[in-house]
């Protein structure tokens, strides 16, 4: 870990280096180590040191950018250097907003000393202990344990500095035995908060539930969304929550804000200050991080902005801007997608699961979803599998486990039969936060195909 | 280099390391994109680190870092020794790698022009006209495009005595088109969606690209998308365009062939095969004009190397013969897997050298290399003026397959009809969907040589912590037959 105090060091000589009007660095530090597992044993074991800067200079409107991970003098100044290079070539850039003045910054508390400190012997023992669970009830454990210290930084040459030290835990696990599988996950800033034991249990539970699955006939049926299949909702319908692809035309929000879409008993927001989730007060240009309704009970809410879109439409910053470039996560960068969530919570509910198994008299409880994409974006079609459970519901009971099924669904048709939304909320992993989601029961989901196990 | 690697071996193998190998890589990364007109995107990328692998205990311990430094050195080496022995402590097997792949040699892509001889102007510029051809033409909302150059130069050494150091240098561009009224919206790419086709080489692959030159077509088609046909729902006749092709071989031979996932190393992310090794050279997974080959010498491949990330040579491996399964991706550790599950010597097993990493920071796993359906006899001309009723589909847009690699649903960006061998009417929203082998054993023709190409993949997932691989498909357009479309009407 590197600390404020050095990160801030690496920042200054990054703004002493430059001679651009402008200047700004956002600095990444990572320390990760994962313990994956899988036929009851480790099969890979691995960490990461690494350390990223992304240099970003304006000359006037033209805006050039260059990353590194050479800390040295040499390095940092080669990388001012290539942005300003670029910066030069670049054709002047209407909508640059210019960098931000110093914005005040409540920090929010997300480090935990004990996920920081945790070895690889740690790991080994939870995993360990999840292995010997799976062995004695003759069914092969495999997943994948994280505890990873980030370290994310902002400054520019307006004197702007955030600087946010932050750890996490995540744990999935998948169980498998002859002919059925079963899924737990769950993650935490604090390790203490990841039950492996418990997840394992869960994940056991499911798998020998789910033998000797049968077939069923395609169709649209009632269903019972876990929290795990319900996070994939979440995520889809947050992803395109950001304002330029509301201004494109990309998103099922375009032209809907203020309508009733989905089901009153649906509230989804984005709230990276919660600490809840995995809190990370500020964005990639510094700005302050709000929380942003998305879905405000069923009706459609607001994007989440940048400077520059919230500019190009005469709003503010909501604080959602993705950095330009991201050498630790490349698919979480700017650019393509522009602002994005990455706090997603559904809100929850009133009910149990076992509540809403018992108001179902002939449809299906879903584990999670499978390689889910997009068919078509204007009402979020999303095709997928189920996997890792999927069980029949007759008459207010689970029954029989079921061979896994393909639907392709609008994902915001389906959020507006909601029926039934869980009291709990769990947490998952997601590219740089958590997402929080609770179980649903849906009135109708369409089914459109079926595998062979 | 030999310093710092003799550093780290030396290390590994005092702290009890009864194998190890270091990677050192530095990665060059020049991004340009446009959107609308202005620049997006203009941007240097740099990353340097080193990677150390071990079996300690008779388990897999790594540990990686971006600061090459001797004490760094030394105590990532420490560490990943550490982590191996962590790793014994919930183990099984130990680890073994057959025998001994020891090899001192250098290897280069090669390239007629140096992508990063090119100035940045003549990139922007290129891209700037293609964006400003698609957004002349009326209906189109967003216009976008992006070049990139990259250089990786590594070395690998390990306690074997193999010293390996290589130069891959790729290139990849591309165009999409936004085309958005009220109720619907369409993009087409060129020439490949997600952003781009990348191959190994130099600026030549661009410029035989022409963006500019296509990029009015693909402004012209999206917009006529907006308001075609919606795709029928029926069981048909299929013909793949080469784009499509390509993303069929990679998710339903490609991953499915990997061995590690074969042998449950994936059951938890992504999911495992069908292919399991009792299959192995008895099951028949297509029609008999369907040969695939795992091929990682083939000239351009985006998966063309001159070794894999543990050492071994770039090889051409079969992989389906005559619609029979004979062949899987293989490391080196589960190739002697195999050949103990077969009864075969494992002094004998020899990996086919499919092991890579994303990056220094990153363990290799088995990935693919160029996965590539062998060509046919057919010209495109006589395969469609040959089919009486059904749809060609073209350019991806949304793909989706179950966790064994059997149940796949795949949408393309643009679709014709074709009634009484000719291309009658453009369709949109197009789908098709499967099982594996039903539909690889419904495929009755291969296009010929003529129209086979290899084209890239530069954004293949697979692993936690996650890996993002550049992998090739060489490929020419296929026929398939009764084949379920068009699962969403709209």
């Amino acid at each position: 870990m590197l600390g404020e105090k050095r990160i801030r060091g690496i920042a200054e000589r990054v703004l002493a280096a430059s001679e651009a009007d402008e200047t700004e660095v956002v600095i990444f530090g990572l320390e990760e180590r994962l313990t994956r597992f899988a036929n009851n044993f480790i099969h890979q074991n691995v960490a990461e040191t690494n350390v990223a800067a992304v240099v970003r200079v304006a000359l006037g409107k033209r805006v050039g950018t260059a990353t590194t991970n050479d800390l040295s003098d040499v390095g940092l100044e080669r990388a001012v250097e290539q942005a300003t290079a670029a910066a030069r070539l670049s054709p002047e850039d209407p909508d640059y907003p210019g960098l931000p003045e110093p914005t005040p910054v409540e920090p929010v508390e997300a480090f935990d000393e004990r996920t920081a400190a945790y070895t690889p012997a740690d790991r080994a023992r939870d995993v360990g202990a999840i292995c010997r669970q799976a062995e004695a009830k003759g069914v092969t454990a495999s997943g994948a344990f994280r505890t990873s210290v980030h370290e994310f930084a902002v400054a520019n040459s307006h004197g702007l500095f955030a600087y946010h030290p932050t750890t996490i835990a995540d744990l999935t696990t998948v169980v498998m035995a002859d002919d059925s599988a079963g899924y737990a996950a769950g993650a935490s800033w604090k390790v203490e908060e990841v039950d492996g034991v418990g997840l394992g249990a869960e994940a056991i539970e499911r798998a020998l539930r789910g033998r000797n699955p049968q077939p069923l006939e395609p169709g649209t049926y009632p269903v019972v969304l876990e929290a795990y299949a319900v996070a994939d909702i979440v995520a889809f319908i947050t992803q395109m929550a950001g304002a330029m692809l509301v201004s494109e035309g990309r998103s099922w929000m375009t032209g809907r804000q203020g309508e009733r879409l989905m089901s009153p008993l649906i509230s989804i927001w984005d709230d990276g200050r919660d600490p809840a989730g995995w809190p990370l007060p500020f964005d990639f240009e510094g700005m302050p991080r709000r929380r942003v309704d998305i879905v405000r009970e069923g009706v459609v809410g607001e994007p989440v902005y940048d400077r520059r879109w919230a500019r190009k439409e005469g709003k503010t910053s909501t604080g959602h801007a993705l950095p330009l470039s991201n050498p630790l996560s490349p698919w979480l960068s700017g650019g393509a997608a522009g602002p994005l969530p990455l706090h997603p919570v559904m809100g929850a509910g009133e009910h149990a699961v076992e509540e809403m198994i018992a108001s179902v008299s002939r449809g299906l409880y879903v584990t999670r979803f499978h390689y889910t994409r997009m068919v078509h974006p204007r009402d979020a079609v999303i095709t997928g599998m189920t996997r890792d459970g999927t069980f029949l519901i007759e008459d207010g009971e689970i029954t029989v486990p079921v061979k896994n099924l393909r639907f392709t669904q609008s994902y915001v048709e389906a959020l507006a039969s909601v029926e039934m939304v869980g009291r709990v909320l769990r947490r998952q992993r997601t590219g740089l936060g958590i997402l929080r989601a609770p179980a649903l029961k849906l009135s109708a989901f369409r089914f459109t195909g079926a595998t062979t196990f | 280099m030999k310093e710092w690697t003799d550093l780290a071996l030396d290390t590994a193998r005092a702290k009890g390391a009864t194998y190890a190998d270091i990677r050192i890589v530095h990665r060059r990364v020049q991004q340009v994109s446009v959107r609308n007109g202005a620049v997006d995107l203009l941007a240097e990328h740099e990353t340097v680190g080193f990677g150390v692998r071990v079996v300690a205990d008779g388990a897999w311990g790594f540990s990686s870092s971006s600061r090459l430094t001797r004490e760094e050195v030394q105590r990532v080496a420490a560490e990943a020794v550490a982590i191996a022995q962590a790793s014994a402590t919930v183990g099984k097997e130990p680890v073994d790698l057959g025998p001994p792949e020891v090899h001192v040699d250098t290897y280069r892509t090669p390239f007629e022009i140096d992508p990063f001889g090119v100035s940045l102007e003549e990139k922007l510029a290129l891209l700037l006209a293609a964006d400003e051809a698609m957004r002349r033409v009326k209906g189109v909302r967003v216009a976008r495009g992006n070049l990139v150059a990259q250089r990786e130069r590594k070395t690998f050494a390990s306690t074997e005595g193999s010293y390996i150091e290589q130069e891959i240098t790729e290139v990849g561009g591309g165009i999409v088109a936004y085309a958005v009224d009220e109720t619907e919206i369409q993009q087409r790419s060129y020439p490949n969606s997600f952003g781009r086709d990348q191959r190994t080489g130099g600026w030549e692959i661009v410029q035989a690209m022409d963006l500019p030159g296509n990029a009015e077509r693909i402004a012209s088609e999206a917009v006529a998308l907006l308001t075609a046909d919606p795709c029928p729902c029926e069981v048909t006749t299929l013909i793949l365009g080469p784009t499509q092709l390509a993303l069929q071989v990679h998710e339903s031979c490609g991953h499915p062939t990997e061995l590690d996932r074969v042998l449950g190393a994936e059951a938890a992310y992504a999911g495992t095969s069908f292919l399991t090794p009792d299959k192995l050279g008895a099951f028949r997974y297509g029609s008999p004009v369907v040969n695939l080959t795992a091929d990682a010498t083939v000239p351009g491949g985006l998966g063309t190397f001159g070794y894999d990330d543990e050492g071994v040579p770039a090889q051409r491996v079969p992989l389906v013969r005559e619609g029979i399964f004979v062949g899987y991706l293989t490391s080196r550790e589960t190739a002697v897997q195999l050949a103990k599950m077969r009864g075969e010597d494992p002094e004998r097993a020899r990996s086919g050298g499919a092991m890579r990493a994303s990056g220094w920071n990153r363990i290799p796993l088995i990935r693919m290399t160029n996965i590539n359906l062998e060509p046919g006899e057919w010209t495109f001309d006589d395969l469609i003026a040959d089919t009486e009723h059904g749809i060609y589909m073209e350019t991806n847009r949304s793909w989706s397959i179950d966790d064994k690699r059997l149940n796949f649903q795949f949408g393309t960006e643009i679709a014709y009809e074709i009634r009484h061998g000719r291309m009658v009417r453009l369709l949109k929203n197009a789908i098709y969907t499967g099982i594996t082998p039903e539909f690889w054993g419904s495929c009755d023709a291969v296009c010929n040589v003529d129209h086979w190409r290899v084209w890239g993949t530069p954004n293949c997932g697979k692993g936690q912590p996650g890996q993002v691989a550049h992998v090739g498909h060489g490929v020419a357009p296929a026929r398939f037959r009764n084949v379920q479309v068009g699962v969403m009407v709209n």
